[in-house]
Formats: C-alpha cells, structure tokens, sequence
C-alpha cells in the first residue's frame, strides 16, 4: 500500500490558542479515513492546513510523496485533491449541470483553450453521468439555489467528484441531512470509492453514518490525536470516551 | 432570459433599427425623416457609452468586483488616441494601443481586489480615478490641463472618410457590434462561468481548481479594456477632450448605468447608457428638473426593482408567459400561500 497523503507534525496557532498541535497520520491509497473529535478539537483547522486554506505554523502536507505544503487551493486541487464543505458551498445562480461543469472545467484543456472551445469545456457528458449517477436527473436544469437542503448536499458531493480527484476530505458531509438523503449519499460515496479507488478523509458527527462508512477512525482533542484505529476498537477506547463525555 | 426564438428575429430587426436611424426612408415612402446632425452624435455618444459600460458590467455584474474607475479608463483611451493621432500616427494603432493600455492598467488596478472586497475596493478604485483625473489636468505638457486637446481628426476607413457624422456613426456602430459579440462569447464561454463563480462564491471556486487571482484580475483587464476603447472612439467623435467627463463624477454614472440596466445581464449596459445618454435628451422640457426627475427615477427603480430595466423586462415577460406564476411557486424561504 502507497499513502497518497502524508501529513507529518502539522500544528497551527492563532495568537495564543494552539488549535493544531503536532498532528501526523497518512491516508492509503483507496482507504476511507475518518476525522472525529468534539467541538473546537482541531478537525477544521487540520482540514484548512493540508487544503491550502490555512499555511500551517510548522509540519509538512505530502501528496503521492510530493511536498505540498503552502500551496494554494486552487493548485492543490489541480493536483488532484478536491473537497466539500461544513457548509453549504454551491452556485445558486448556475444550473446543477453548469455547477458540475464548472468543477470540472479547469481539469481541461489550456485557459485559452478553453476560452475558445465548447461553451461546456467537453464535460457536458461527464456532467450527465455525474447527474445520473447522484441521481439528480429530474434536476438537471434546475438553478442550484432552487434545490433542497439535502439535494444541494448531494450536488456539492457530487462537484467534488467532478475532476476525477486522487482524493476527496468531506467536510461533515453528513450535517443537516435527513435520514433517507443519508443512506443515499452513504451509498453513492461507497460506490465512488469502490469503483474508482478515490481515497476520502472525512470529518463528521453523526457516529452512525461514520462508523459504517470509514475503514480507519481518528479521534483528535484539544488538536492532538488521541486515539486512532478500527470504529470497534475507537468506540471502545477509554480516552475517546472521557474526550466525549467529560470527566 | 429572453426566448430563444425570439432573439434572433429581435436581434435582426434591433440592428436593422440601428443602422438605418440616420437614413432619410421619405423617399421609400416610409415617413421618417432619419436623424439629423445632433441626433446621430447622441446615438453615436449612446454607443461609445454602452462600451465602456459593458466593461462596467463585466467587473461588477459578472465577476462580483467594484469599480469607481471606468471614466479614468475612457480618459486614458482617450489621451491616448488624441495625442496618438495628433502626432501622425494611424487611428488603428492608435486605438489598439489606447485597448491595450487600459487593459495592463486594468490588472495593476485589480490587484487591490484580491486584497480588499466590496466598498473598501470601491473605495481603492475611487482613488485611482481621482489620481487619473490630476493626472489629465496637471500634466499640461501631455494633455493640454485645463484646456484640453482640440482639432482631433475622425479617422479615415481604407480611404473612406469618416468625417462626416452618418459614416463616424456607421464605423462606431461596426466596432460596438464587434465588441459586443467578443464580450458575449467570453460570457458565455468557461470563462463566464468562472467570472460568475468569483462573484457567487470565491472560496469554493478556488477550491474547485479556479484561480480566484488571475481571473480576478482577468475581469479588471479586459472591463477596462473596453473602457480605454470607449475612449478612443470618444476622443474623435467629440473632437475635443478636456478632463471633466473623466472625473469621478461620471464614473459614478457608468457604475449607475449598470446598475439602472441590470448588473450582470447582457442587454443592462445598453439599456443604463440609453438611460444615462438619452433621457436627459428627452427630459429636455423640464429644464433644471431634470436632474430631480432623473434622480426620482433612479431611486424608484432601485426600490421597487433592484434587477434593473432588463431584470423587470424578463420578470414580465415570466409573467406574461405564465399568468399565474407567482401563485403557484413560492419563492423559496417565503410562506405558502
């Protein structure tokens, strides 16, 4: 097995909080990591560092072995990582298929190429598999802003598999959605991984949907790791535990 | 939007409209007179205008940027093509170069935009256009100060003069229609899409791969690019340049007419230039009022219509096409009825 990310003794400080201190873990290739800890542990600062958002105070970010620390989210994802967010991040304006085309659009081609091109960038089609297959067809032409909560939830999904991404970190993917909409992206999310091999990070709440989902859970506190290992042997660790549910 | 079916029909006739006003059609047995002197300079002014504002529209409506500068812009095109032309030089070159000038500008002036946002980048670009503005009047040396550059020459079209107004008319129309299909295809290009992205949402799309940077400057280049070409066609029609319409006033005014049209639809710079150009025109009778008309006006539309004219065109038409519309979609977030 390969780690295609390395993440080695990130910390990030803001003044005098140290919301990130010293964390290390790799992601293998096609593995379905998870990132749980309560409120304030460090999970989105840790997920700001490795996607460029935030530069971390010390450590490094490797991606398939290549050090990418500091560089800007648009070029991360241009090297093939992709993400979706705690909130909701889609384009009302646009129509869910300009939406999907947009993800994908600075995958292909050169800028110039692309400004004298097809108005679809060539995507059209890979759009209306990715429709098809988050199973949001009678929506296609629909302005973003026009959908449900949990139908935008599905297409923000659904955007960060546009590019064909090495690897995906889901923000709480699972947040504000209902429990049918849940099963659905659950299984969308195991199909991509099983047929493509992607290799996803995800940070989440709701324990259900995490436990059944991920291979390998980590628990941070207080921005350090404190356990890491199967959802069995996380569930039954002491720490994680005390971490939870207080003294 | 406009139905598909009709654009083409509407377009034709539009252009037909256009190129035939300054025509005498009596003779036809059609009983327009066609427009004389006066009248085809203010179509022609209503032209220069609308480019500038397209540009306006790009940066504001489309990319989601600010913009107090597009008057300096049309002054530098301006400056640029008098002093150009005056020294021998062909209008061509000259109007590339006064293009290309405001576009290098036009990222130096962007780069602010990926530091500040929203009235503290309005704020940056007013300075700019003040700095302009002292620039067209202290730099006598260049630009004439205070009393300008006189006798600018119309140019001339592969031995053509364009002197007369009909034929500076016909030209300015030419290259708006050129200038017009460019922006329209980069609009609706992926390149539009990511401008659109940039004003919705700059955190997610530069997650998505985007570069937030360079096409935010992208927009600045080529909006003020469209405003230093305004100026060139502007320095020969009204044959003398002098800084005032350069001023930070009327750069309120292109920002105005954007707004008045419609902020990121296709047609709003024209419509907010017609606005802008010919209804002081039409509100000649009421003399000093005007000005209170005009502003009674604006301050009405924005209430009751922050889309502008285009935005409350399509909502009518929505309305027309589907009478009961508004009964049987609530608008999300709003209670049923």
């Amino acid at each position: 097995m390969t780690a295609v990310l390395e993440v080695r003794d990130v910390a990030k400080s803001f003044g005098g909080v140290h919301a990130v201190q010293g964390v290390s873990f790799d992601v293998e290739e096609g593995e379905i990591l998870g990132i749980i800890g309560p409120n304030g542990s460090g999970k989105s600062t840790l997920f700001n560092c490795i996607l460029g958002q935030l530069t971390p105070t010390r450590g490094a970010v490797r991606l398939d072995g290549r050090a990418v620390t500091g560089l800007r989210p648009s070029e991360l994802n241009r090297l093939g990582i992709s993400r979706t967010f705690q909130l909701l991040q889609v384009f009302p304006q646009l129509t869910v298929r300009e939406n999907l085309i947009l993800a994908g659009q600075e995958h292909k081609g050169s800028r110039l190429g692309r400004l004298f091109g097809a108005r679809d960038a060539g995507l059209g089609a890979a759009a209306d598999r990715m429709i098809d297959f988050f199973r949001l067809g009678h929506l296609a032409g629909e302005k973003a802003g026009g959908l449900s909560y949990g139908q935008q939830k599905l297409l923000d999904a659904a955007m960060a598999f546009m590019a064909g991404p090495r690897l995906v970190l889901l923000d709480e993917p699972a947040g504000g959605v209902n429990l049918t909409m849940l099963a659905s992206l659950k299984e969308r999310l195991q199909a991509i991984n099983r047929e493509t091999r992607a290799t996803f990070v995800v940070i989440e709440h709701n324990m259900e949907f995490v436990m059944s989902l991920c291979s390998r859970i980590i628990v941070l506190a207080e921005g350090q790791i404190i356990a890491e290992g199967t959802p069995e042997a996380v569930r039954r660790d002491a720490k994680v535990i005390e971490a939870y549910l207080g003294h | 939007m406009i139905p598909a079916r009709f654009a083409l029909p509407l377009l034709i006739l539009g252009a037909l409209f256009l190129i035939l006003a300054p025509v005498n059609l009596t003779d036809l047995g059609i009983p327009y007179p066609g427009l004389r002197r006066y009248g085809t300079y203010i179509m022609t002014l209503w032209l220069v205008t609308a480019i500038a504002a397209m540009g306006v529209n790009l940066i504001v409506g489309y990319a989601g940027q600010e913009t107090l500068a597009q008057a300096a812009f049309l002054g530098i095109g301006a400056y640029t093509t008098a002093i150009m032309t005056k020294a021998g030089l062909p209008f061509g070159l000259a109007f590339v170069i006064s293009g290309l000038a405001a576009f290098v500008i036009g990222i130096v002036l962007g780069f602010p935009a990926l530091r500040v946002q929203k009235h503290y980048l309005a704020f940056v670009t007013l300075a700019f256009s003040v700095l302009a503005w002292l620039v067209f009047r202290n730099e006598q040396w260049l630009t004439g100060g205070v009393m300008g550059l006189t006798d600018i020459n119309r140019p001339s079209l592969v031995g053509l003069s364009l002197r007369h107004h009909h034929n500076f008319y016909w030209f300015v129309l030419a290259i708006a229609a050129v200038l017009t299909f460019i922006l329209w295809w980069i609009v609706r290009s992926p390149w539009g899409r990511a401008f659109t992205a940039l004003r919705e949402n700059p955190i997610r799309a530069e997650s998505l791969g985007i570069d937030v940077r360079l096409y935010t400057l992208l927009a600045f280049a080529i909006g003020s690019a469209y405003g230093g070409l305004a100026g060139s066609l502007y320095a020969p029609l009204v044959e003398f340049i002098d800084p005032s319409p350069f001023a930070l006033g009327p750069s309120l005014l292109f920002m105005l007419m954007v707004v008045v049209g419609g902020a990121g639809r296709f047609g709003g710079p024209f419509v907010g230039a017609a606005v802008a150009v010919l209804l002081p025109e039409w509100l000649r009778f009421a003399e000093g009022f005007y000005l209170l008309i005009y502003a009674v006006l604006v301050m009405v539309m924005m209430a009751f219509c922050p889309t502008g004219i285009v935005g409350l065109v399509e909502r009518l038409l929505t309305a027309v096409r589907r009478p009961h519309a508004d009964e049987k979609v609530p608008v999300l977030g709003e209670a049923k009825p």
